[in-house]
């Protein structure tokens, strides 16, 4: 269950970004902003590599102390990056692969809605819904 | 009041109300009740309508006569555009809109108020009907078609225009406006020369009044400003109502004020009790209108239109491209990016929808569920049926793959289960380590009867023991004939696999025990002579598995010289076979057998209840398998069977079921083949006790299982009667053939007498065994043919 999750484009601007609303939000939006650098540094260190060698799943990108920050980026360079509570020791890698493939497919099928602009922000419901049903219930 | 000129719509609309308004059907007044609720679907202010009330004459007459309510529907219809109210603009006023009303929810009506042209050459032909009257609107399709200003040309009405109100159930068709409207940028798109256009009905809804407004700014740049109005009224609605089924749309030029007007709404009144159940419905109309649509951008009907021409297609109608987002991800069912016929279908109404102000739904409506593209290979211009279908059950949704689907899954299952069943019969039947395991643990059936039916435990028993008692427990004959008793010498029983689901398929052991039956009739009647000379058939049988490789024990001595079958175990006397207990057992076997199989030809029911006496039996004969008769028991036999004469059946039995005890046959088979043949003079017994002609007959009383075969197979019963009278026959024979006598003369007359003795009993034997065998096979049939059913019934047990 994560606690916020981002969708950011390739030119590094969010498309989509939620948060679990009890927090301060921005806080997250920060962390999310700052795990970007991560990203890049991941994907650029593939260099040379063609980008098929490449695994959309980048993994943990850096723990803090509260929380931690999961990477995955398309190649379309359209990255999601995922902020779990670290006292939720219960997720375990494959599940924040699975979250993450679920994303992916959710974006591509609002990249299939002909409505949708590329470069948008991302109103879809579907998506949304999707989103809520990942992030941590709180109450 | 001075005279009213109402115009035909207004005539009509007008007298339409009435009658709804008629409650007492008296054709004169109109309840006050209901005018008084029409007047407040009216939507107008309460001093507005007693002002109306006033004026038309009511209150002073105190009642609605008919041309008080011709007045005050057309009072309604000034004020609600807005007029002042005055008597004389009753009939000053042209061109006023009909009256509209937002009727309420119990209403059970709908009335499609339509637009009066603002035109006055408009009050053109009428081309569609005015729906019949309040109350229950059962009329499908009553089309209106106002023709007024919007009228396109008579072709356009030809079409059904019917002014489609149903109830709030599906989106009213305004989008043909700018459909329309849209078209004629485009060129038009002439697919249907649909009545169109007419004048926009909106349609009364039995919603509760709402206020909407919405889709409003969409129609302002078209419409002159009663349209607007109007549109604007029927923009309020949307939420309450009505339904307009989209006009199929004319496609034609026009002007855009006749696009307005005309566009959408082939109004129809749906049958509001089938609305309610769906307001996603698609009707006919609707859908018609949406595949000509398709056609245009599409022209095959089975094939795609891009994404980016439905984008551009639906962007016309001026929805927000939020929302126009949100309804391609609700109708793009399988998320291609490209919009089958049913997903366009589905969006345009959703659009439809939309445009007449319903929210969209989170998830897309059963009703607007595409199906598969297989059932679209139907879908032509005239062929409604699918579409039909399509609107019309919400569990259409599943794709035509699945009508083929259910009945794979149903048979899969029974395959499975009958590949399972066959194969765990054939594993039963072919393994010769296969046994069968009977639950030792059911009672006899006759707790009094001290022997029971042989059921088939889980030990060592042999085959050919395991068989035996199968097939005496389900009284059938396995399909697939195993070795039979006689012929296959049975294999070490170390596997006490007897599945128990043996006897839930009873129809394998029929062939089985048929085979095995018949085989052992037949070896017994073969040597139904030798069948006290233990030596030979023990040795045939028991050849390989027999633990006694000892000198077979002499025969018995004879009871009674004079014996035919005496001379039988003096031949006997040459062969160094091991005797006995095979004899025993092979006597036993046959005389059961020629019970049971006749009784077994009948209702297999009893076959479960025969299978619990032989489990019941068999539960004895565990006790009595390990002890293989010894040959000495034979004698023992020999001397109960003539002692048995003179004794209680009951006696018998129990003797002889304690001379089995005592035995203990290392062989199962032999042992099985020993309880076996006890049951089967337990069977005779009984038989015999009804036919009571014998009074030789040692059997007891047979166990209640044979006894409820009897009972239940009373056409058998003479049969099995004449068959226990031969084996009892041959019982006694047998019971009382003395021994040989040693002289040399004696014996030759003896020995000739007991050849003529046996010759005839083996003629009786043979007889017997062929009835027997006959009736085996009825049994096996029926045996296979229930099993059968089980398996096919077996799915079903688990639902």
């Amino acid at each position: 269950m994560a606690v916020c999750i981002a969708v950011i484009a390739k030119e590094n601007y969010p498309l989509y970004i939620r948060s679990v609303p009890t927090e301060n939000e921005l806080k997250f939006h920060y962390t999310v902003h700052t795990s970007l650098d991560v990203v890049d540094e991941k994907i650029s260190a593939m260099g040379k590599a063609l980008v098929d060698q490449r695994e959309l799943y980048l993994g943990l990108l850096y723990p803090t102390e509260d929380y931690k920050v999961y990477g995955y980026v398309t190649n379309s360079r359209v990255k999601f990056v995922m902020v779990v509570d670290s006292s939720n020791t219960a997720l375990r890698d494959n599940e924040i692969r699975s979250m993450f493939r679920k994303l992916h497919n959710s974006y591509t099928d609002i990249m299939c809605n002909p409505f949708y602009n590329p470069g948008d922000r991302i109103h879809s419901r579907a998506f949304d819904s999707m989103v809520n049903s990942m992030m941590m219930q709180v109450c | 009041m001075e005279g009213l000129t109402l115009s035909e719509a207004e005539q009509r609309y007008y007298c339409d109300l009435f009658s709804y308004c008629d409650t007492e059907s008296t054709k004169k007044v109109a309840s006050n009740g209901r005018v008084l609720e029409l007047f407040r679907a009216a939507q107008l202010p309460n001093d507005v309508v007693m002002q109306i009330m006033e004026q038309c004459g009511a209150t002073r007459l105190g009642y609605f006569g008919r041309s008080q309510f011709y007045i005050a529907l057309k009072l309604v219809a000034v004020a609600q555009s807005g007029l002042p109210l005055r008597v004389e603009s009753l009939n000053t006023v042209k061109d006023l809109p009909l009256p509209r009303f937002a009727m309420t929810k119990n209403e059970q009506e709908s009335r499609h108020a339509a637009l009066y042209p603002s035109d006055a050459d408009n009050s053109a032909s009428y081309s569609g009907v005015i729906p019949p009257p309040p109350g229950r609107i059962q009329v499908k399709k009553g089309s209106v078609s106002h023709d007024a200003v919007q009228q396109r040309t008579s072709t356009d009405q030809q079409e059904s225009t019917s002014p489609v109100v149903s109830p709030q159930q599906s989106p009213p068709t305004s989008p043909h406006t700018w459909r329309k409207h849209s078209r004629h940028p485009s060129g038009g798109n002439n697919e249907r020369p649909l009545a169109g256009p007419g004048p926009f009905w909106a349609p009364f809804s039995e919603a509760q009044p709402g206020s909407s407004t919405s889709s409003d700014p969409i129609w302002s740049g078209h419409s002159p400003p009663p349209h607007q109005e109007n549109w604007v009224s029927f923009a309020d609605t949307p939420p309450t109502s009505a339904l307009l089924a989209m006009h199929p749309a004319s496609v034609q030029d026009q002007t855009t004020v006749r696009t307005v007007a005309s566009a959408t709404t082939t109004n129809e009144i749906r049958r509001q009790s089938s609305s309610y159940d769906d307001p996603w419905k698609i009707t006919d109309e609707q859908r018609q209108y949406y595949v000509n649509q398709f056609k245009t951008i599409q022209p095959d009907l089975n094939g795609f239109i891009p994404g980016s021409a439905a984008k551009e297609f639906f962007t016309k109608s001026k929805l927000p491209i939020l929302e126009l987002s949100h309804i391609w991800e609700l109708s793009d069912f399988d998320k291609d990016g490209a919009l089958t016929l049913d997903e366009f279908c589905a969006a345009f109404h959703l659009v439809v929808a939309r445009k007449n102000g319903y929210d969209l739904p989170q998830k897309l409506p059963e009703s607007l569920m595409p199906k598969l593209i297989d059932l679209e290979d139907s879908t032509e211009v005239g062929e409604q049926t699918g579409e039909v279908g399509y609107s019309s059950s919400p569990a259409e949704a599943p794709p035509s793959k699945s009508p083929s689907m259910p009945s794979l899954n149903q048979t899969w299952p029974e395959l499975n289960q009958s590949s399972e069943q066959w194969e765990t019969f054939s594993e039963r039947s072919s393994s010769s380590q296969t046994l069968t395991q009977f639950d030792s643990n059911i009672a006899p059936a006759d707790p009094d009867t001290a022997i029971v039916h042989p059921v088939p435990i889980r030990m060592t028993p042999s085959k050919i023991h395991m068989q035996e008692m199968e097939l005496k427990r389900t009284g059938s004959d396995h399909a697939n004939p195993t070795s039979p008793l006689l012929v296959k010498p049975p294999d070490l029983p170390e596997e006490n696999k007897i599945s128990s689901s043996v006897k839930f398929t009873p129809g394998n052991t029929v062939s089985k025990y048929h085979s095995l039956f018949s085989d052992l009739i037949f070896y017994i009647i073969q040597n139904v002579d030798l069948i006290y000379s233990s030596k030979l058939l023990f040795c045939r049988s028991h050849s390989g598995t027999s633990p006694d490789n000892t000198a077979p024990p002499p025969p018995p001595p004879r009871p009674h010289p004079s014996h035919s079958r005496s001379s039988s175990l003096d031949m006997n006397r040459s062969f160094s076979v091991p005797p006995g207990r095979y004899t025993m057992f092979l006597l036993y076997v046959m005389l059961f057998f020629s019970i049971c199989i006749p009784e077994g030809a009948g209702p297999h029911v009893h076959r479960p209840v025969d299978a619990e006496g032989l489990i019941a039996h068999t539960s004895t004969s565990p006790q009595q398998i390990p002890e293989q008769p010894n040959f000495a028991d034979f004698s023992q036999f020999e001397a109960f069977a003539v002692s048995g004469v003179n004794k209680e059946e009951d006696d018998e039995i129990e003797t002889h079921s304690e001379v089995l005890q005592v035995e203990k046959p290392p062989d199962s088979a032999s042992s099985l083949r020993v309880a076996k043949a006890d049951g089967r003079i337990e069977d005779k017994a009984p038989a015999n006790v009804p036919s009571s002609g014998k009074g030789t007959t040692p059997l007891a009383p047979p166990p209640k299982p044979i006894r409820r075969r009897l009972k239940s197979e009373d056409e058998l019963r003479p049969e099995a009667e004449e068959h226990t009278q031969k084996t009892g026959v041959i019982a006694a024979v047998l019971a009382s053939q003395p021994s040989i006598p040693r002289s040399v003369g004696k014996d030759k007359k003896a020995i000739q007498a007991s050849i003529r003795r046996n010759k005839e009993t083996n003629t009786v034997l043979a007889r017997l065994n062929s009835e027997l065998q006959q009736q085996l096979k009825d049994v096996l049939e029926e045996r296979i043919s229930l099993e059968v059913q089980l398996e096919q019934l077996r799915p079903f047990s688990h639902l």
